[in-house]
């Protein structure tokens, strides 16, 4: 166990403002939306349950993952055609001990959320992680 | 004949639907499936605790879900081996146990229960003459079991050596020898050089063996038994060969080398790989994808090359995690099974 913090002086960045979805002119409930970024990353803020991932308190700090800008809307990459999602999370610093943790609290949360034909990839943002090659 | 010239297609036989859950892994009974006159008879296992048993309707030629074993295992069955015999079922779980189920015509009962394993058994095999049977787990262990008469079994054999969870067993289709491959990268051969029981490691492929760089997933032998196919989660096939005859004369342990890979062709993992008794390799994967490969016949400096036969897109709708070859000579027919709960027939022709 590594005694004493991992990242003592993390960079804190502003919580951003939810990103409200304009009312689209179809109001048809049977059509079918295709699933895009905003929805992924809605899913990983989700606040319906009683935690949300990006909303993980980094043990060491006060701050959440979407704060320290571990993960952000850029961070997820979506084709609803292809049923494919790719989200790329990037550690606060390179020996990150929690990384596989998020990784798999990532995985699972978007394999409960979405739909069976959708198929995962989680990333280590590259370059900014020694164990990159194993969170894959 | 040569198959990259004839236009080839796989097309679906039938959709085999009842299991509730993924569909783990397809056996073909050896026997039923290959004599002439008998219906073929495929069982498949799931991660609804049971296992079906499908056969073809000789009037109908469909196929119906003949029996289904279930109550006896508690937790996913994991992969199920029809003995050579045909006459008996064997079946992994993840509850730690292995079942044994004779065939008594109307149904199926349940003979021996193997426990032994700490965890999660993953795979089950025969050896060629029934007389042995072999398991692997989560718990690194493989377990290699004699059949004795009168429905017993005892542990011949716990074999340690794997650093990682074991994913599949395997029997060479001519020797008593054991393969087994795991999340630790690696293949192991198994092998009891006095043919007393006493099996030992006798060879580990590994990266440094031109081996695979990530969890492999399944093996495969071809019918003479001196080329195996494996494949793995580095999204590659890897050819090997050994001169198996030097073994057959009492020479000692021929070891097996790296052949060839074949890489660039998958994009996930794969998942199974089998080999047919007319050359023809079967992959299935994570893109939902069945590959077909046979040998180019056109010898490099390298060795032996493969060829793409045909790729068959969104075989399932989810991840294929087996792909066997029925042992039937007249036809070329291929089961798959995937996380989607179904199980497919598929039949290899020409196009018309």
């Amino acid at each position: 166990m590594v005694s004493g913090l991992i990242n003592e002086n993390p960079t804190v960045y502003e919580r951003k403002e939810r990103r409200v979805r304009t009312d689209s002119s179809n109001t048809d409930e049977f059509t079918v939306e295709p699933i895009d970024q905003l929805e992924i990353f809605d899913i990983l803020f989700c606040s319906i349950c009683t935690y949300s991932i990006v909303d993980i308190r980094d043990p060491e700090h006060p701050y959440s993952l979407e704060q320290l800008k571990v993960l952000t809307e850029d961070s997820v990459e979506v084709d609803d055609g292809k049923s494919y999602v790719r989200v790329t999370f990037t550690p606060t610093v390179e020996h990150c001990s929690m990384a596989t943790i998020i990784g798999l609290s990532v995985r699972v949360k978007l394999m409960r959320s979405l739909p069976p034909r959708y198929k995962i990839d989680i990333r280590v943002a590259p370059g900014s992680h020694a164990t990159e090659a194993a969170q894959s | 004949m040569d198959l990259m010239e004839k236009n080839l297609e796989l097309l679906e036989v039938q959709k085999l639907e009842g299991h509730t859950d993924r569909v783990w892994n397809v056996s073909w009974n050896p026997v039923s499936s290959h004599a002439h006159g008998t219906l073929p008879i495929l069982a498949s296992c799931s991660g609804d605790n049971t296992v079906r048993i499908w056969e073809q309707s000789s009037l109908s030629r469909s196929w119906t879900c003949k029996t289904v074993l279930e109550e006896t295992h508690t937790r996913t069955v994991r992969s199920c081996a029809w003995s050579p015999s045909g006459k008996l079922l064997a079946t992994a779980s993840f509850d730690g146990t292995t079942a044994i189920w004779e065939d008594l015509g109307d149904e199926f009962d349940c003979i021996s229960t193997l426990e032994g394993h700490e965890n999660e058994v993953k795979s089950v095999s025969w050896n060629a003459a029934g007389s042995y049977l072999a398991t692997c787990s989560r718990d690194k262990s493989v377990w290699i079991w004699e059949v004795l008469g009168g429905n017993e079994f005892d542990c011949a054999a716990v074999l340690n050596g794997h650093t990682q969870d074991v994913k599949m067993v395997q029997w060479h289709p001519t020797m008593d020898v054991l393969f087994s491959c795991s999340y630790d990268n690696t293949i192991k051969v198994w092998w009891s050089e006095d043919d007393d029981g006493d099996f030992q490691c006798v060879q580990t492929l590994d990266e440094s063996s031109n081996g695979h760089s990530s969890t492999v997933w399944a093996i495969s032998f071809n019918a003479t038994g001196d080329k195996m196919v494996t494949c793995s989660d580095d999204l590659t096939l890897k050819i090997w060969m050994a001169d198996i005859s030097m073994m057959h004369s009492g020479e000692g342990y021929a070891p097996w080398t790296h052949l060839c890979t074949l890489s660039g062709y998958h994009d996930r993992t794969i998942f199974s790989t089998h080999w047919s008794s007319d050359d023809i390799i079967a992959s299935g994967a994570g893109d939902d994808a069945i590959r077909l490969f046979v040998d180019s016949k056109h010898d490099s400096a390298n060795g032996p090359s493969y060829n793409l036969l045909l790729k068959k897109e969104k075989a399932h709708e989810m991840d294929i995690n087996s792909v066997q070859w029925s042992p039937s000579k007249e036809n070329r027919l291929l089961a798959s099974a995937s996380d989607d709960g179904m199980v497919k027939i598929w039949q290899l022709e020409t196009k018309l």
